[in-house]
């Protein structure tokens, strides 16, 4: 089993950054004070590159916040490593955070109320050392605005969070993370609290920021539409487990995990017709995430999965590539039963 | 901070409380200047005499001017509920605030420090310690007072701090790299001046009752003169049985009112914060009845009409 993310076109130079078979446990205590273990995540790879957006897709609590805080080292790795260029990360500080930047999910919890645009902006431009001067961060914020399309600038540089809406604010939010000059972003989320009619605008910007400055993006979202969208490579997390990977393309055309056939029937998509409401019918009575104090043994999708056989239940299976570098953990696999997966229609699913 | 200074209750707790600083700043200068006379001056003609006449508000049992010695008691009152509030607010903030942003070890030995200092019966102790230093002066009061009052602030402030570290922002901050004690001073220290204002204003009138109590209880000496000791006076040299009230019950109500004025603008700081405790204002509801009256009167006129 490989443990770097194999990409259809990576190329050779190494991810900017990449989490290499990461795990991460929390140990809680309930009411009684008795331990449990949460197993948020299971030897999950993923590999960020310059000017890529890979995308992470999963229901909640899938795992995906939880691996986006240890990319963003927040929470530290219980097992597996986390690489910056190609080297083991040097610890969380401004060294790191120079290069690595999060975008949070909700824009009006993660900028401060009490201080205008200038100030939040400024001081990044300050600790940094990319600014000095008064007139200094007064001309980088306000070319900052405009790389984030908050025009015109001067008006939004004296403005504080309670007068700008949700889209606005997670301008200035990635705003903010750009004052840095990071490398590579990682947005959790980052067009889920925002009004529908604004999400486009701002994944539009993630795009630009990608394409035309060479970022290297994570975006995680429970949202296969704005992933396909947005991205040129998706991940599919379930229960804590990578299940499948791969060109968004391939990902979402034919899908080679239950799973992710699961996911991609149960979004709403104009353009695939004869599948009506039945099939989010079916969706529904395949269950609920596991518990993942006490999650199931081997695939962690098996009491859902309409394929489960003894393997499933025993242990997770290894990788198998397909030709154009897609990849997915599936026993069906593994007993030449890949047919079946494009054979059944959703509809003939158990 | 507009809202603060717009509403009413605020604004009247703010000009009592500004009444009673500048009675404390400019006492000494109207006592013997404009009365001509001083706290301790004893008036052989006049013994425990009626307000009226020459002495506004009468005079004690020894004869000592009672208005003269209510304007000077004002600033050793104030001053000593001023520098207990600065002092437990101070030590609060200190304690809570570190506590609740650094967390971990830090954190739990502050706040088992705290428990032990909310815990202690503060008001015998304070007897006790200030009995044993006899004849102490207002600034050791208001020590004492401080050093057994911060112990709830620093609760509320630690608490409040908590909630501000868990939230979007300060994660954020700390991923751009910014300074822990700019994250404090700069960014969570303005989240909290609402809270701080209105601890530090009750820590001065609990500081104000605290030293009354004390000196009525015969606690700490020397010649100074404050609201407490008026009544402390008052009550040991029979001023209380013979129905004096006017050595007793001005400094009482003094005290009384300095309290109504802090709970008036915490009552004001409420209701901004908390906007379902906001009561109408009158001029709009005079405004709004009249609204209502005239529509009445139209379609009544109307239906006469028809």
């Amino acid at each position: 089993m490989t443990t770097a993310a194999p990409t259809s076109d990576a190329t050779d130079e190494p991810a900017l950054l990449a989490a290499v078979d990461v795990s991460k446990h929390f140990t809680v205590r309930d009411q009684l004070g008795r331990k449990a273990t949460v197993r948020a995540v299971e030897h999950a790879s993923v590999a960020l590159h310059r000017g890529r957006v890979v995308a992470l897709v999963g229901e909640s609590g899938s795992g995906k916040t939880t691996l986006a805080r240890m990319l963003a080292q927040f929470h530290p790795v219980s097992s597996g490593e986390i690489r910056l260029a190609g080297h083991r990360a040097p610890p969380a500080g401004r060294g790191y955070f120079r290069q690595v930047q999060l975008i949070f999910q909700d824009p009006f919890s993660s900028l401060n109320t009490l201080h205008k645009v200038r100030h939040i902006l400024g001081r990044v431009l300050r600790v940094h050392g990319h600014a000095h001067t008064r007139a200094e961060v007064e001309e980088q914020v306000l070319s900052l605005l405009n790389r984030v399309n908050l025009t015109p600038a001067e008006e939004f540089i004296d403005k504080r969070p309670r007068e700008m809406s949700g889209g606005q604010l997670q301008r200035v939010a990635i705003a903010r993370a750009l004052a840095v000059r990071p490398t590579v972003l990682l947005g959790d989320e980052p067009i889920s609290m925002l009004d529908v009619s604004i999400r486009l605008d701002v994944l539009n910007l993630l795009a630009r920021l990608c394409d035309e400055e060479g970022l290297a993006l994570l975006y995680i979202t429970h949202d296969i539409a704005s992933a396909r969208y947005l991205c040129d490579e998706v991940q599919v997390m379930y229960a804590g487990q990578t299940v499948e990977g791969g060109p968004k393309e391939a990902v979402i055309q034919s899908p080679k995990h239950p799973y992710t056939r699961l996911l991609i029937d149960s979004s709403p998509d104009p353009d695939r017709t004869g599948r009506g409401l039945r099939d989010q019918d079916d969706a529904e009575d395949l269950g609920e995430p596991p518990n993942l104090t006490a999650p199931p043994d081997g695939c962690r999708f098996h009491p859902r999965c309409p394929f489960a056989m003894d393997d499933c239940r025993r242990a997770f299976p290894d990788r198998t590539t397909f030709a154009d570098g897609q990849w997915a953990h599936c026993w069906l696999h593994q007993h030449g039963r890949s047919a079946e997966l494009d054979r059944t229609t959703s509809k003939e699913l158990p | 901070m507009s809202q603060f200074l717009t509403n009413g209750k605020v604004r009247i707790g703010l000009a009592v409380f500004g009444a009673f600083l500048l009675i404390a700043l400019i006492g000494s200068w109207l006592v013997s200047s404009v009365l001509g006379t001083d706290p301790h001056r004893i008036d052989y003609d006049a013994l425990g005499a009626a307000p009226g006449g020459e002495h506004l508000l009468g005079t004690t049992t020894s004869g000592q001017d009672v208005l003269a010695q209510l304007i000077t008691g004002c600033r050793g009152s104030v001053a000593v509920g001023l520098l207990s509030g600065v002092l437990a607010v101070g030590v609060a903030a200190l304690v809570g605030v570190t506590g609740g942003f650094i967390g971990g070890r830090t954190d739990q030995m502050l706040t088992a420090v705290t428990n032990i200092f909310a815990t202690l019966p503060s008001f015998p102790l304070m007897l006790i310690v200030a009995g044993y230093m006899a004849n102490v002066g207002p600034v050791a009061i208001a020590l004492l007072i401080g050093l057994f009052e911060w112990p709830v602030c620093a609760r509320y402030l630690r608490a409040q701090t908590l909630s501000l570290r868990g939230r979007d922002f300060v994660q954020a901050l700390r991923m751009v790299g910014e300074s822990r004690w700019r994250m404090v001073l700069v960014e969570i220290m303005p989240h909290l001046t609402g809270i701080l204002s209105s601890l530090f204003l009750r820590a001065v009138v609990t500081g104000v009752f605290t030293e009354a109590g004390l000196r009525f209880l015969g606690i700490g000496g020397g010649d100074s003169v404050t609201w407490g000791t008026m009544i402390a006076f008052a009550q040991q040299q029979e001023g209380v049985v013979r129905g004096m009230w006017w050595w007793f019950a001005p400094p009482g109500l003094f005290i009384a009112l300095l309290g109504t004025a802090t709970a008036l603008v915490n009552f004001g700081l409420d209701e901004i914060g908390n906007p379902v405790l906001r009561h109408s204002s009158r001029a709009a509801v005079r405004r709004a009845t009249a609204h209502m009256a005239a529509r009445r009167d139209r379609t009544n006129t109307v239906e006469v009409a028809s």
